[in-house]
């Protein structure tokens, strides 16, 4: 049930992702951040299992990092979403070996189960959206979505959604995308975080609550 | 549904008089759901040789690069460029090297031989290799395409008329297939000039 979306505006992208952290019919919490802040001009917004979520964003994220301390600048916004499909490609296909009827029983390792909304600004580019499926299908898009959310946010951007939105009007938008996850999802993530990207930087924008977590001091 | 099912695709090419045509659909899909409609399915290997992938679309660019890679080497060690042929014998070795856990792709290869004469070929998944005099097919769609391309396809057609069935024959077949569409994408290739035209058919 997780909704993650973005768009690309004038000079800027926006993604949104819900904040649920669910296992089976249990919310651990209600406030988990599901858009990662690459560098100073990225952000990458996954949704899937919860363990290759944090895990395979944070390997992307060190990468990028390590990339910038040995050339000394920063990827360019294709070159991290290129890189990323390539880390999801091998790990596709990647066979350890073949069970064999000695003691040594290495496994299969199986695919990251991540799909990935990569946002950022580049000076010549300009702002970005890639959409990074979990089997590392690649493709540079104005709009895109994932999960159960995505029938509903996708449609509403396609009516709505024009190449030169100003920020504000992107928000409207957004917001006309949570209203539709929240009212007719069956199970509909009460919380949402908009972060945005644009020539000064990769921020978080707002957050968009209807539950908020109780602690038991306040009860 | 198939794995090769997934994404949606339909791809075609056709032989005409020293000149070819390769077209494909334009939709990338998710089963049921629409994720863009300007995928790029074909690709340019050099100015004489195209090749255009169906199947998975993680697959389709995984194999686009490797293939770009190698015909890149072959450049450097040969100082020429690859014939269609060689090329198309080179996707097949590459794509039966996995046998026992394939790329889901499904290959449409066009080209420009020796003195000009026209080449194309497809091959399945495991890069068996099926040589054609007319047309090719390939994609959810091929069933469709190969009735459509027998019946609008004649000999020795010009690159004019050449691109006018092509593109009659992949709207045709499309329109009938929910996996694929969203318009076309057609290369004429002749020895002088490569032209790329994009198809507006039914948007859905």
């Amino acid at each position: 049930m997780e909704c993650v979306f973005g768009l690309v505006g004038n000079g800027f992208a926006i993604v949104a992702a819900d904040t649920s952290a669910v296992h089976s019919i249990l919310v651990h919490k209600n406030n988990e951040d599901k858009i990662m802040v690459l560098d100073s001009h990225k952000l990458i917004a996954a949704s899937g299992e919860p363990g290759d979520r944090v895990q395979f964003t944070e390997y992307v994220q060190k990468n990028v990092s390590l990339y910038q301390f040995r050339n000394g600048i920063p990827l360019t916004t294709a070159a991290a979403a290129n890189f990323t499909r390539g880390e999801l490609a091998t790990a596709l296909r990647k066979v350890t070996s073949f069970p064999t009827l000695s003691y040594e029983l290495r496994g299969v390792r199986n695919p990251y189960s991540v799909n990935i909304l990569m946002a950022g600004y580049d000076k010549e580019a300009g702002a970005s959206l890639y959409y990074i499926d979990y089997i590392a299908t690649l493709h540079k898009v104005d709009k895109g979505a994932f999960g159960y959310g995505s029938y509903f946010s996708l449609s509403t951007m396609d009516r709505h959604y024009r190449s030169d939105m100003s920020v504000e009007e992107a928000i409207e938008l957004v917001d006309k995308c949570i209203l539709e996850i929240r009212s007719r999802l069956v199970i509909a993530p009460p919380n949402f975080v908009i972060k945005i990207v644009d020539k000064d930087g990769a921020r978080e924008h707002a957050w968009r609550q209807s539950v908020q977590d109780v602690t038991t001091a306040s009860v | 549904m198939s794995i090769f099912e997934y994404n949606g695709s339909a791809v075609v090419a056709m032989v005409g008089k020293n000149c070819f045509a390769i077209a494909s659909d334009r939709r990338l899909g998710v089963q049921l759901q629409t994720i863009a409609t300007d995928f790029q399915r074909i690709s340019k290997i050099h100015d004489r040789v195209f090749i255009a992938l169906s199947g998975l679309a993680t697959d389709v660019q995984t194999l686009y690069q490797r293939l770009v890679f190698r015909h890149k080497l072959y450049q450097l060690r040969e100082e020429r460029d690859m014939k269609p042929e060689t090329f198309a014998s080179l996707v097949s070795a590459i794509l039966y090297e996995k046998r026992f856990g394939p790329y889901l792709c499904q290959p449409v290869i066009a080209g420009l031989g020796e003195d000009d004469k026209p080449f194309i070929c497809t091959m399945d998944s495991i890069g068996a290799k099926e040589l054609a005099k007319d047309f090719v097919v390939s994609g959810t769609a091929s069933e469709s395409l190969y009735g459509a391309c027998e019946a609008m396809y004649k000999p020795d057609m010009e690159a004019e008329e050449l691109f006018e069935t092509i593109s009659q024959a992949l709207l045709s077949s499309v329109d009938r297939d929910c996996l694929s569409g969203w318009g076309g994408h057609v290369y004429v290739v002749t020895p002088t000039e490569i032209k790329e035209r994009i198809l507006k058919g039914r948007m859905d």
